[in-house]
């Protein structure tokens, strides 16, 4: 394939509407044409609002920021999917191609409990951030640390705890969730530290802190539909919520905690 | 004509044996005793690398943190998408490295731009780094035995670089963004996200406490404290197009130079070679391909002007392998500087491939002829999967497309060897000072920088300013807090009530057009007049005919962004002009008047071997120059060739 494949597009999109957390909220429908297919789906979005702004309608609210896939601000639901049909790939990777001319493109924020609107697409994550905080860490200060090869590590542990550390916070488990559970972002965390040897001391209380502070966050349970795992742009598995079970239950069991 | 002050700046470098220099000021900086750190209150503005870093290491000590970020999570800052490394002189492999070469390294690197004090403490606190990260839990990678793997990087000649995958400033910014949010359990950091810096006051010439706004609510909130670390990155973003992330701005670092604090070296911008190629006019940022491509693809453009035939079709004999060919001993391998020029001299000439022609070819063909496809899929697999989702083409099949971005800025704001500012009690960590680059940074070398200054240099330097200072208590009811408050609110307004044609969309990227064209690669007199006259009249119109919608009272991002656009319309005037007073090439600094016969830079050490820091005089007045003369005790002036 080369450059000479890309088309333009004419779409209708419905789009959320809501100014505040509060207020109420409706889907509005806009139309867009001549959309290159070059285009990524947030550039999408910045012509639509361009022209929103010319007619003196307020732009549509979405979060982004690297544009790039690692940062974990962007993402919307798109037509049910959480950051659209692409595989492994969040909502600024996402490309025009994907579609087709005449499409209607359903664009709604991620919808949780835990996740109140802010406006618009934009939602409030920082129950992540409150999970993140009750545990999902290794406890040592600045300038103690010992030699960086005095503990090895064996590749096979590196690689799974890398796999896990590979989550990039965005939410799409939790939206795409039907009990917005938040069971992926926690176990990719507790098994990112349970495999390795620097998160040993703390394994126990790590795992049932950040469980406990799940639930007060009004996430919803597992049960085991696997949406998570198809929507995550990072590739984290459905098995790290497998072995944070485990690491839960021999916490709950064995542990002084 | 440039005004001299005229004193000189005074970096406060330690003299003596370099090797102690470091160690012999820890010894003589002032401590503050653990009752009087919990009475002390510090205001970190950014949560990179720097910020996050310096964040935790503060509240562990025991300070009280307040903790501001842009993003709606400290875990998001644009540290967030280095993909390649992180520099260190562990020696692991054993090949001859040693904190010397990494200095040495470092400074040639920025050709000569850089001070040597400040380098060589980063090279001797860059093994502490590997060793505060992996006792974190940040995921290295690792040898088969358990061990430490490092790789080459950047043309070393030595295997210094640490890495995670392709993901190694993600790993790095989540273990410092943990050990922050283990201290706000704790309750010493108080963080407060989606808050963007608009002011910083200064009361009795000493920096007390900043102004912000709450992007979700609109409000506008003062802050006091003992002491203030700004910690937001670089300005690369001028350029509207860059590998930046959107909300990278020179906002804070802007508002700090307009209360005092000296710009320095603004003109020394990095670009990237190989970055995937402008589509259209819809695009909104560049994407970065790792350097380490370079290492297996060959860079050429036809022999022929304007061939519009695809690669396939040109035979070897009639491409032009450029970079071989200019570079004999360095090949593909060239420095990001002169790499980038190579290019851009390319596609000027009418050389340049694809839709815009402008951009040139990275092709692999050889690499998989040699290895096979599947050598090359296990070394770049990431990499060729993010080209093609991004442009549609298969890079197995057809040569990539690159053409050089924006995507670093090693000046900043100007800081002393404690990292402080021109005003006390302002620290600058990061990207957003200018102290260790020089003119042009190294690959793996500003994840290194950025976790040096907050993790091992601040938490020392920043006692000594509170335990010397004798600061009086302050609260935000002083009347510094009042006019700084009011001075950001009426600027918010005074945006609002223009109420023109022109979205601030339309205003970023005709300066970014400006930019490109003048100040990007090469630079030189006349282009740099011209773009100071056209940058002055963009900011003109911006400010009659821009057209923000909503209210400042609510979550409103059209007007975030024209804040930050107003912002680089003055900044931008200054990157000119200091490139304009730079008559000389060096590093990312390329004047046309000043090459080699091979087109190479030409370095003016007699005349220009200083920090040009710059002091506010009003916009659109011309700056203050403040010269801090860069002396090279250990590392010999000398020349970079890549021959």
């Amino acid at each position: 394939m080369n450059h000479s494949t890309s088309k333009t597009l004419n779409l209708t999109l419905k789009i959320w509407r809501q100014t505040g957390p509060d207020q109420p909220g409706a889907l509005k429908t806009y139309t867009l044409t001549n959309i290159s297919t070059d285009m990524s789906f947030l550039e999408m979005l910045d012509v639509l609002n361009e022209q929103l702004i010319a007619k003196g309608e307020e732009p549509v609210a979405f979060d982004h920021d690297c544009r790039e896939g690692i940062c974990g601000t962007c993402g919307v639901m798109i037509n049910g999917q959480a950051h659209g049909p692409d595989n492994a790939t969040t909502t600024c990777q996402l490309h025009m191609r994907k579609f087709n001319d005449g499409d209607t493109i359903l664009i709604e924020p991620w919808r949780a409990k835990a996740f109140p609107i802010v406006r618009d697409l934009v939602v409030n994550r920082s129950a992540f951030d409150r999970i993140i905080q009750s545990g999902g860490y290794v406890s040592v200060n600045t300038g103690g640390a010992p030699d960086a090869n005095a503990i090895p590590v064996p590749g096979h542990m590196q690689k799974d705890a890398m796999a896990a550390a590979a989550c990039i916070g965005c939410g799409a488990c939790v939206a795409s969730c039907k009990n917005a559970s938040a069971m992926l972002f926690v176990s990719a965390k507790v098994t990112h530290m349970a495999n390795l040897p620097q998160g040993q001391a703390e394994r126990s209380k790590r795992v049932l802190s950040m469980v406990a502070t799940m639930d007060a966050e009004q996430f919803g349970n597992c049960s085991n539909t696997a949406e998570c795992e198809a929507a995550c742009p990072a590739g984290i598995k459905l098995s790290n919520i497998a072995q944070m079970n485990r690491e839960y239950m021999k916490a709950l069991l064995f542990s002084c905690e | 004509m440039v005004t001299v002050a005229d004193t000189e700046l005074d970096g406060r470098c330690p003299t003596g044996d370099i090797a102690s220099r470091w160690e012999q000021r820890k010894r003589d900086l002032k401590l503050v005793a653990p009752h009087n750190k919990r009475k002390s209150t510090i205001i970190v503005v950014g949560t990179g690398l720097a910020g996050g870093s310096a964040a935790a290491s503060l509240a562990e000590m025991g300070y009280n943190v307040l903790s501001f970020c842009i993003q709606d999570s400290p875990r998001r800052a644009h540290s967030i998408a280095a993909q390649g490394g992180i520099n260190a002189a562990k020696n692991y492999p054993n090949d001859g490295d040693s904190v010397w070469r990494l200095f040495y390294d470092t400074v040639k690197g920025g050709e000569w731009r850089a001070r040597e004090s400040n380098v060589y403490r980063l090279a001797q606190v860059s093994t502490s780094i590997i060793d505060q990260c992996a006792a974190q839990g940040v995921p290295f990678a690792r040898e088969y035995g358990g061990s430490l793997a490092n790789r080459s990087f950047g043309g070393a000649q030595v295997s210094r670089t640490f890495y995670c995958a392709g993901q190694t400033g993600q790993q790095l910014l989540l273990g410092a963004y943990q050990a922050m949010m283990r201290q706000v359990d704790a309750g010493r950091i108080k963080t407060f996200v989606r808050r963007e810096m608009l002011d910083l006051v200064v009361i009795n010439g000493v920096a007390r406490g900043i102004v912000t706004r709450d992007l979700v609510t609109g409000k506008f909130e003062t802050f006091a404290g003992d002491a203030v670390v700004l910690c937001t990155g670089g300005y690369g973003n001028a350029y509207y197009l860059s590998t930046n992330a959107k909300t990278c701005n020179v906002t804070a670092n802007w508002r700090c130079y307009k209360r005092g604090a000296y710009f320095a070296n603004p003109c020394y911008t990095q670009i990237h070679p190989t970055c995937i190629p402008v589509s259209g006019d819809h695009q909104s940022k560049l994407t970065l391909m790792s350097e380490s491509l370079r290492n297996d693809g060959r860079v050429w453009v036809p022999k022929t002007k304007d061939d519009t035939r695809s690669p396939d079709q040109i035979p070897e004999a009639e491409r032009d392998y450029y970079l071989e060919r200019r570079y004999p001993s360095y090949g593909n391998l060239a420095p990001r500087d002169v790499s980038s020029r190579a290019a851009k001299e390319r596609c000027d000439e009418g050389y340049g491939v694809g839709p815009s022609k402008k951009s040139v070819y990275l092709d692999f063909s050889e690499a998989i002829k040699r290895d096979g496809e599947d050598v090359v899929r296990a070394k770049y697999g990431n990499l060729f999967h993010m080209y093609e989702r991004i442009t549609a083409e298969n890079p197995y099949k057809v040569p990539m497309r690159i053409y050089p971005a924006i995507h670093y800025t090693m000046g900043g704001l100007w800081v002393d060897y404690h990292l402080q500012s021109s005003v006390p009690g302002l620290y600058v960590l990061g990207e957003a000072n200018f102290s260790d680059h020089g003119a042009n940074r190294l690959g793996a070398s500003a994840l290194m920088q950025g976790l040096a200054d907050g993790y091992f240099v601040l938490p020392y330097t920043i006692g000594d300013h509170l335990a010397t200072s004798k600061l009086p208590k302050v609260t935000t009811d002083a009347p510094e807090f009042g006019e700084a408050l009011n001075a950001a609110k009426s600027r918010v307004q005074a945006i609002l009530n223009v109420n023109g044609t022109q979205s601030a969309e339309h205003f970023h990227r005709a300066l970014g057009h400006i930019m490109w064209d003048n100040v990007g690669m090469a630079r030189n007199e006349k282009g740099l007049i011209k773009a100071i006259q056209e940058i002055r009249e963009l900011r003109e119109s911006f400010w009659k005919n821009v057209k923000v919608l909503g209210t400042g009272e609510s979550f409103n991002q059209n007007l975030e962004h024209a804040g930050r656009v107003a912002d680089f319309l003055e900044f931008s005037e200054l990157l000119a002009y200091d490139a304009l007073y730079r008559d000389e090439s060096c590093g990312g600094h390329f004047r046309e008047e000043h090459q080699t016969a091979e087109g190479e830079c030409d370095r003016n050490d007699d005349k220009f071997c200083h920090v040009a820091a710059w002091e506010y005089q009003g916009v659109g007045n011309d700056s203050v120059l403040h010269k801090e003369q860069l002396n090279f005790e250990y590392c010999h002036l000398g020349t970079r060739s890549y021959k």
